[in-house]
């Protein structure tokens, strides 16, 4: 495939409030397989997507958090999560999940995939974007 | 300029069905491409003949519908959305041992991956949401 674009997928709900997390989640994954540069941005109540921890049970919803796991191995290496949304959340990276990948150019090293980025760092990134898919 | 759409949300609720609509139009009048637009989460609830509004307001599932006539558009429907939300052709309906299909006119259902190629091919990839 010729073309590779860099490709973001801005999760900018709660989990189990809509169900626009878990089917973003499943484009990304898709997305995953088109050889493209992909990288997943977390703002607002986007950031309770990969809280650690999830229980969906009282809800009767599917409690997907588990396939964020998957995202390394898809290549999706690049999540950034906004500073500010965490802390107006009274969160740290502390209360998200673990999520990391293998770094192929490093001896395929676990290296943690959640970059911490504040608002204006984003929006460098999100400028840098040739698509981007917001949720 | 080569346009792909994206509608997130379903028809008459929110406000983006119509102005991905009208971003159409005006795109394909002004001598632009709009080869595909994608309709994912609610906005597969556009891709339903058997919608019936009043007489004296718009019909946004037909107005997508003679769009995609006149001007060749490829209206896809998620088929993983669909199926959560009732949206069938007769191959997804027999599949699924359904009485009955609703997918109207000029829409086809297909995967995700459509969605990711034509972001790949056009020059811009437009969200409709809420």
């Amino acid at each position: 495939m010729g073309t590779v674009k860099k490709f973001l997928y801005l999760n900018r709900t709660a989990p189990y409030g809509s169900i626009y997390a878990q089917e973003g989640l499943e484009v990304a994954l898709i997305g995953a397989a088109f050889d493209q540069e992909v990288s997943m941005a977390f703002v607002d109540d986007g950031v309770f997507q990969i809280k650690a921890g999830q229980d969906s049970s009282g809800t009767g919803m599917k409690n997907f958090s588990p396939t964020y796991r998957a995202l390394g191995d898809y290549e999706v290496t690049r999540l950034y999560v906004e500073k500010e949304s965490l802390e107006q959340r009274g969160l740290t990276v502390e209360d998200l999940m673990p999520l990391t990948y293998e770094d192929e150019e490093d001896d395929y090293k676990e290296k943690p995939s959640i970059r911490i980025v504040d608002s204006t760092e984003l929006a460098d990134i999100l400028a840098r974007q040739d698509v981007i898919f917001n949720y | 300029m080569k346009f792909a759409l994206v509608v997130n949300e379903g028809p008459y609720q929110h406000q983006a069905s119509d102005t991905a609509y009208h971003f159409a139009k005006a795109a394909l009048t002004a001598g632009h491409e709009v080869p595909r637009v994608f309709f994912y989460h609610d906005g597969v609830n556009n891709g339903t003949r058997l919608t019936t509004p009043p007489q004296d307001d718009r019909h946004i599932v037909d107005r997508w519908s003679q769009l995609a006539q006149e001007a060749g558009l490829d209206l896809v429907v998620c088929v993983a959305a669909a199926q959560r939300r009732g949206i069938v052709d007769p191959d997804e309906a027999k599949r699924n041992g359904k009485d009955t299909d609703n997918l109207a006119d000029h829409f086809r259902i297909s995967g995700l991956g459509q969605l990711i190629e034509s972001a790949i091919q056009a020059d811009r990839l437009l969200v409709f949401g809420d």
